[in-house]
Parts: structure tokens; C-alpha cells; sequence
């Protein structure tokens, strides 16, 4: 137990300095709204609503990398990943709680995207939903474990999106595949999948990525 | 196992030659042995290369995941360089398969890019993904962590490839309507025969590559230790 508590009080700290900082979610919302009409206006006149579907998920993507391309800059310039390696606690916690915390602002971003989405487009479905809630743990989780290996390289910022992409393609398969096809059930499953395969391999493998 | 450390025994000067006489062997049977497909004709031929390749594409990745989790897991000392090396040749094979896969699409359908042939667009995810792979190795300065960098991303290759293969088979649904079904080859007899020499060829071939490259990557290593000494 004393595991989760441990990743209780990191993600606790992550989401504190957000509130007080107010770095990273402000970005978020701004730039998946500009997305949209940056897309609205992409799309020729007439163009399907599948068409639109489709854009949502690149969105999703490129608002998450926003949020994950910042999730390790306070570890990195504060140094608190060497006091956090050094601390009594399992290095998969350090790894947990950051994808919690860049969770909650990812969810936080689509909470107000996703309606700003139902406004410009066209209307969003349960299977929608429940798409972006499985590919977000997805995408939380393989970009904040990509997130620390990029941060500790000299290409930095430049990395993630390179190291996460190829990676995401399954992800927006399952999401698209949920939003526009007219039984969800497997790319959901698909997407859960994905989340439960590489959401063992993140944890399992994270400690080789803060220590030597 | 045992066949394989066996086979690193194996000078290289022999492997060489090994290869090249295998790789003669099934040039000659793909050309002159084996039937013309009543379908596709000549053209298909080039499958013999083109899926023997790609099986050893992914044998090297194979191979390169194996020495990463070799590195992780037991610290043997070398497992990350022969684990690089691995996944190189792996990238030198999949851009063949990109390669080979363009020019049968071509010849049988007139376009150089095919959506619909899954293996093509799975090596084209596959090939974006180790070239991360190389960004990733090359932004971090030699040590321990370039190597757990390297291992860990190698790792998370592996279990890419099952995965986005499911991904683009179920894609295939709504990106892609028209299913193209090849109808399988009669497996048997001379087709066979040049098939499994073929791939045995390029097996061959891969591992003296990766033998090759090895023995020059470790051969600069010791030059660059004795030149600091």
C-alpha cells in the first residue's frame, strides 16, 4: 500500500504545481481550440463529418505531446528526478503518478475540447467517449515514460514527438476505428489492450530509464 | 541457443563464402528453377526475396530485442552494441521490404504505394520507429544510459510490431474497404524448395552482416580505448 501512497503524493505535487504555476493547461486548451479552427478551415467546404472525426484525433494527439513535451522540464531544471531516484520508493511509482498527473491535464484539455469539438463539427458519441477516455491512459502512458527518456537527451523537445508518433499509430487506428465505425466494440477492446501491453511494459521497464 | 553460440564459433571469412554460395544457389532457383505463377507470371518471383526478407527483417529485430533484454536483464557486457548492430541490419533488411514490396505493387497493380498490403504499411510504421530508434541512440552520449535508452526502446519495438499489425488488419475496415486476397501459391514441390533456400540465404547473409559489422564496431571501440590509454 505504502506503493500507491507514494504515487498518491507524487501526483499530488505534479498537480499542486500545475494549479499554482499554471504552466501547462492554459497551453493545452488554447492550442486544441486553435487546432480546431486551424482544421475547420483545412477541410474543403463539404467535405464528410468523417473527415472531421478523423481531425479530432490528430488533435488529441498533437495537444497531447503539448502537455507531455513539458510533463519532465520541472524534474529537469528543479534536478528533483536525482532527489526522487534517491528517495526509498519503487522507481514505477516516479513513472505512475507523472502519467496520472499528465492524465488529469490531458482529461482536463478534452473536457472543454471535446464540446468546443460537438460546437464547430458535428456531435460526439458515447463510443467517442469512451475511445479518447482508453486512448488517453494509452497515450499518458507510453509519453510520459517516452517523455523521461527525451528530456534526458541532448535533442530534448525535439525527441518525443519522434519517439512517440510511430508508437501512436495503433492508438488512433483504435480511436478513429471507435469514432466512425458503426460497431466500436473491438477497437475499444483493441484500445485497452494496447493500454494493458504497454502500460506492463512502461512499468516494468522505467527504472532502467532514471538509473544506470 | 546452443546453434547459435555454436555459429558465432564460425570464423568469418567462412561465413562469407557460405553466404555467397547459398545466395548463388537461390538466385539460380529463383530464376531458372521455379515455375512461372499462373497469375502473375514472372513478376513474382520477386516474392521469394520480398518475403524472405521481411521474415528476416524480423528476425533482426528479434535479435536486437533478445540482446536488449539480455542488457537489462543480466548485464552482459556487449549486449547493447550487438543489440544496435541487430536492429541496423534489421532497418538495412526492412528498407529492402519497402523496396521489393514498391516494385511488386507496381508490376501487379501500377502503383508504387499500396494502403491495402498490410505488411507494407506494418514496415513502414516498423521503419519510422527505428529511425526514432537511432535519433534516440544518437542524442545520448556513450555510457550505461545510452545503452538502457537503446535497450528499453528495442523492448517497446517488439511489441510494436503484433500490435500494429492487429492495428492496420482492423484499420483496414474503415481506412480501406477493398480487401485485396491473394490466392495462395501451391506451397509445394520446386516453389518450396527455392523459397526455403532463399530464406536460408538471407538468413546466411544477415548474420554475416551483423557479424561483419560487429567485428568493426567492437575492432573501433578497442582502437579509440588503446588510443586514449
Amino acid at each position: 500500500m505504502t506503493y500507491f501512497a507514494d504515487v498518491g503524493a507524487l501526483a499530488r505535487k505534479d498537480l499542486l504545481l500545475e494549479l499554482r504555476a499554471r504552466d501547462t493547461l492554459p497551453a493545452m486548451l488554447l492550442f486544441v481550440v486553435a487546432t480546431f479552427v486551424v482544421f475547420h478551415f483545412s477541410l474543403p467546404a463539404h467535405s464528410s463529418q468523417l473527415a472531421a472525426s478523423g481531425l479530432l484525433w490528430v488533435a488529441i494527439l498533437f495537444t497531447a505531446l503539448l502537455g507531455l513535451g513539458r510533463a519532465f522540464v520541472p524534474e529537469r531544471e528543479q534536478r528533483v528526478l536525482d532527489g526522487l531516484v534517491l528517495a526509498p520508493c519503487d522507481r514505477s511509482a516516479i513513472w505512475l503518478a507523472k502519467s496520472i498527473a499528465t492524465l488529469a491535464f490531458l482529461g482536463a484539455a478534452e473536457l472543454v475540447a471535446l464540446p468546443v469539438f460537438a460546437l464547430f463539427f458535428h456531435g460526439i458519441g458515447a463510443a467517442t467517449v469512451a475511445g479518447v477516455v482508453l486512448a488517453d491512459i494509452g497515450i499518458c502512458a507510453v509519453g510520459t515514460f517516452l517523455g523521461a527518456m527525451a528530456v534526458a537527451t541532448r535533442a530534448r523537445d525535439l525527441l518525443l514527438p519522434l519517439l512517440f508518433l510511430p508508437l501512436a499509430i495503433p492508438i488512433v487506428v483504435g480511436g478513429v476505428g471507435a469514432s466512425v465505425a458503426g460497431s466500436p466494440g473491438r477497437y475499444l477492446a483493441f484500445l485497452a489492450l494496447y493500454d494493458v501491453l504497454f502500460g506492463l511494459l512502461c512499468w516494468a521497464t522505467f527504472e532502467y530509464v532514471v538509473t544506470e | 541457443m546452443r546453434v547459435v553460440s555454436r555459429l558465432s564459433r564460425v570464423p568469418l571469412p567462412a561465413l562469407a563464402v557460405a553466404s555467397l554460395v547459398l545466395m548463388t544457389v537461390a538466385l539460380t532457383l529463383v530464376f531458372y528453377v521455379a515455375p512461372n505463377d499462373a497469375d502473375q507470371g514472372f513478376s513474382q518471383r520477386i516474392f521469394y526475396f520480398h518475403v524472405s526478407i521481411a521474415f528476416t527483417a524480423y528476425a533482426c529485430f528479434a535479435a536486437g530485442a533478445w540482446k536488449a533484454l539480455r542488457h537489462l536483464w543480466k548485464r552482459d557486457p556487449g549486449a547493447d552494441l550487438e543489440s544496435y548492430v541487430a536492429v541496423h541490419q534489421g532497418v538495412i533488411f526492412g528498407t529492402l521490404v519497402l523496396l521489393t514490396g514498391s516494385i511488386w505493387a507496381k508490376i501487379s497493380w501500377g502503383h508504387w504505394w499500396l494502403w491495402g498490403e498490410d505488411e507494407l504499411v506494418l514496415f513502414l510504421v516498423l521503419f519510422l520507429f527505428y529511425c526514432a530508434y537511432f535519433m534516440l541512440r544518437f542524442s545520448v552520449d556513450p555510457g550505461p544510459q545510452r545503452a538502457n535508452f537503446s535497450a528499453v526502446y528495442a523492448l517497446f519495438g517488439v511489441v510494436l510490431i503484433p500490435v500494429s499489425f492487429l492495428a492496420i488488419r482492423i484499420a483496414k475496415s474503415f481506412v480501406h474497404p477493398e480487401v485485396f486476397t491473394l490466392h495462395g501459391p501451391n506451397f509445394g514441390g520446386w516453389i518450396l524448395v527455392t523459397y526455403c533456400v532463399a530464406q536460408a540465404a538471407l538468413l546466411l547473409l544477415a548474420y554475416t552482416l551483423y557479424r561483419v559489422e560487429l567485428t568493426g564496431k567492437r575492432l573501433d571501440a578497442r582502437i579509440r580505448e588503446l588510443r586514449f590509454a
